[in-house]
């Protein structure tokens, strides 16, 4: 651990903290209806496609509404993967893409997940990520918003059946939000080194004589909303460990803020739309909490020395980062690694700069247990506030148990309707993961066969995946080999579960709030703005998640932290 | 639901061609003709022969040049395969290999403990620099290669040392190829 690393954590954050609010109260202005500057434009979109702007909807019909465009755009990705061959743009002539994984990658991306069983420079033509890949990056980000405004307006509407009108949700949220600052942002990276063509891979004579084959594409535009809409899905295997996705430490810094601007920005929305400024920064600071700790712990771990490598420098000085570099590059070192994949899994981003799998056991502890935490701190655009809504819903109803009476939330009675639709959330999740991961574990054929390491840190590269999958995070403990029909197929799954069977609570939670009076608070309402609810809120999560995970993870990385460091090693 | 459905197979079909085609080539012609050459990847020539791009690495195997990180894209260096090992810490497959550098290295700096990202592999297999420390141990070797004092190959690698940017974020390193490039012109100018 270096100052200069605690200084670039310390300039990240303060970055952060200056621009969440002016897009947090942009975004409230998006969901009002208030910007109208792009009016033309949106109605044109609305004529073509028959939306009825001002036609709001009910929580079943944006459910339906969400279901379907989710279904035909997860169709429309798997043909265009299946037929790349015959359309444009695929210089490397690469071939139709295999059922299973077609299937599975439709799924990924439709989901915000963005897991990669595949190699994409060796697998998708320019088109198919442009057309397919690149365009659910968008999509699945507007959709998050969008069910998670819904969320934010069942809150702070009362007496009503309506929530919105998802189409207009969406349409908003691309042209208003996520567009503008993509194109701008995609050229900043390009002027960073990202590279943005649609040449064939170029092949160079190296100084050595021999030939090298570099892949090229248009990445740029594709980097951008991968990061701003927490999708993380790499035009290239290596994601942003690779120099043309990630050049400089400076695009590495823009691309951890990218990550979180969204979510952070949410809270104030949050804020801003309920009448409550107070709760939104309670609900930030909860999550400042959590991510301030995650950091901590991962940075420590990653600038530990091995314990068993002889011979090898491993100190920090002015000439190396030092530490745990298998796995890192160079030009990001040890800080901004650790703070990437903190950031990335703390978010539902997924993208990384660095392999997790290679990481120390407990610097890789912190990633995965990040996921497993429900990516609630900033988390993914849209579902990481509405994840952290449920953790409120429950941190209020505890409260009310504690002192006896019905608990409220900003005016509205939480009711057992309410209770059953959060925890049906929490529980789905956790079923998600441990049931696979255990079938798996007692499979050798199917689930143990495409493991790189065994022993306990085997378990954890199964655990990683499904929680990867559950909590649409789609980052890796990338030495396990996902693309077989077991792994395509149940991680495909875990994928639209985790999705879906999770949203519609969401929306049914929204559409139920909306309904009820609010009532004014009194002396016994347990305020949701203050420090004490931080510390509840917090302890909620924690003692959720720890109850639910604490032992798969004991025989995972805890154990494989003491084994190492008793000289045990596993072929 | 027939109407959402109707809605949602145009919404799709709109949506994309705005987004999955206007956008990235509206982004292409931007870059292409305003940073055409970081937009097509920095690619470097001599003598009219391209040979790399100046951000990403290339393997280099003789003594006579300085050597990058273990590559474990593809055969090594494989810039349309990247990849990292994804080796656990646990695993004893990472301590043999690391092991097996390691006494490489030290043939030819006996007894002097080799920087850590000089032996394990880098996230892309494809990592363009070396820690400034790396570079440092190189140097007697590739002096004794190419019979040049150790003085002013210290030196070479003490110009190509790139900071931190803006003086903070990241770490300072030295391009390999940009380095070996120059260690050429260097040896032909004598």
């Amino acid at each position: 651990m270096t100052p200069n690393g605690w200084v670039q954590f310390l300039i990240y954050f303060v970055v952060l903290l200056l621009c969440m609010r002016p897009i947090g109260i942009y975004m409230a202005r998006i969901f009002s209806g208030e910007l109208k500057f792009l009016r033309p434009v949106e109605n044109a979109i609305y004529r073509i496609c028959g939306v009825r702007r001002q036609t709001e909807m009910n929580w079943r019909e944006y459910t339906v509404a969400m279901l379907l465009f989710s279904a035909i755009s997860l169709l429309l990705t798997y043909v265009i993967q299946r037929t790349q061959q015959f359309l444009p743009w695929n210089p490397q002539h690469l071939p139709a893409v295999a059922p299973d994984l077609a299937w599975n990658t439709a799924a990924s991306f439709t989901t915000n997940t963005n897991w990669q069983a595949y190699t994409p420079e060796t697998t998708m033509s320019y088109f198919t990520q442009m057309v397919t890949l690149a365009y659910h990056n968008f999509f699945s980000a507007a959709v998050g918003i969008a069910v998670a405004v819904a969320l934010v307006r069942g809150i702070a509407r009362r007496e009503t059946k309506l929530i919105g009108n998802f189409w207009v949700d969406t349409t908003r949220t691309c042209l208003y939000l996520l567009l503008p600052i993509c194109l701008i942002y995609s050229l900043v990276l390009v002027s960073q080194g990202v590279v943005q063509n649609l040449h064939p891979y170029t092949v160079v004579q190296t100084l050595e004589h021999g030939t090298q084959t570099i892949a090229q594409g248009p990445v740029a535009s594709q980097e951008a909303i991968k990061m701003l809409g927490t999708n993380g899905g790499g035009f290239f295997n290596a994601n942003s460990a690779h120099p043309f996705e990630n050049p400089t430490p400076f695009s590495n810094f823009l691309q951890m803020v990218s990550i979180f601007l969204i979510g952070a920005g949410l809270t104030v929305t949050l804020g801003r739309m309920t009448g409550s400024p107070g709760h939104g920064w309670a609900v930030f600071a909860c999550m400042s909490i959590l991510f301030v700790a995650g950091f901590v712990v991962a940075y420590w771990a990653e600038s530990q020395p091995h314990p068993l490598l002889h011979g090898v420098d491993q100190r920090v000085s002015t000439l190396q980062s030092g530490g745990n570099m298998e796995g890192k590059e160079t030009r990001f070192g040890i800080s901004q690694s650790a703070l990437f994949a903190t950031i990335t899994t703390d978010a539902s981003c997924g993208a990384i700069n660095s392999w997790h799998d290679s990481f120390t056991p407990l610097g890789g502890l912190v990633p995965l247990a990040n996921i497993m935490l429900g990516e609630i701190v900033f988390g993914g655009v849209g579902s990481g506030l509405y994840g952290m809504l449920i953790y409120v819903v429950l941190s209020v109803f505890i409260a009310g148990l504690m002192v006896g009476r019905t608990p409220e939330y900003l005016g509205k009675k939480i009711e057992a309707y309410d209770v059953k639709m959060c925890m049906l959330y929490v529980l789905i999740f956790p079923i998600l993961i441990l049931v696979p991961a255990a079938i798996s574990a007692v499979s050798p054929q199917m689930g143990l066969s495409v493991l790189t390491n065994h022993g306990p840190h085997g378990l954890s590269e199964l655990l990683y995946a499904f929680t990867s999958a559950a909590g649409n995070n789609g980052s890796a403990f990338a030495g396990l080999n996902a693309n077989t029909h077991w792994y395509n197929f149940t991680l495909g799954w875990g994928m639209l579960c985790g999705r879906f069977l999770m949203m519609v609570p969401m929306l049914a939670l929204a559409g139920n709030l909306a309904q009820k009076k609010s009532i004014p608070p009194s002396p016994g309402t347990f305020p949701v703005n203050t420090a004490l609810f931080t510390f509840l809120l917090t302890s909620v999560i924690l003692i959720v998640g720890a109850l639910t995970f604490f032992p798969a993870l004991s025989l995972g990385p805890i154990l494989e932290q003491l084994l190492l460091h008793h000289g045990v090693l596993v072929s | 639901m027939r109407h959402a459905l109707i809605i949602a197979v145009r919404y799709t079909i709109l949506t994309t061609i705005l987004l999955g085609l206007v956008y990235p080539l509206v982004i292409t012609g931007i870059a292409q003709v305003t940073m055409r050459e970081k937009a097509d990847g920095q690619l470097i020539t001599r003598n009219g022969v391209v040979v790399g791009s100046a951000i990403i690495g290339q393997s280099f195997a003789s003594d006579r040049y300085f050597h990058g990180r273990p590559s474990a894209a593809g055969n090594g260096y494989d810039a349309a395969n990247s990849g990292g090992s994804n080796l656990a810490q646990s695993n004893s497959g990472l301590v043999d290999r690391v092991n097996g550098a390691v006494a490489a290295y030290q043939k030819l700096n006996p007894g002097k403990p080799v920087p850590i990202d000089l032996v394990t592999t880098s996230a892309s297999g494809i990592d363009p620099d070396l820690s400034p420390a790396a570079a440092f141990y190189q140097v007697p070797a590739v002096a004794a290669a190419r019979h040049l004092p150790e003085p002013t190959l210290h030196k070479l690698v003490e110009d190509h040392i790139q900071g931190r940017e803006f003086g903070v974020f990241g770490e300072p390193r030295v391009n390999v190829l940009k380095l070996n490039l120059d260690l050429d012109a260097l040896t032909a100018s004598r």
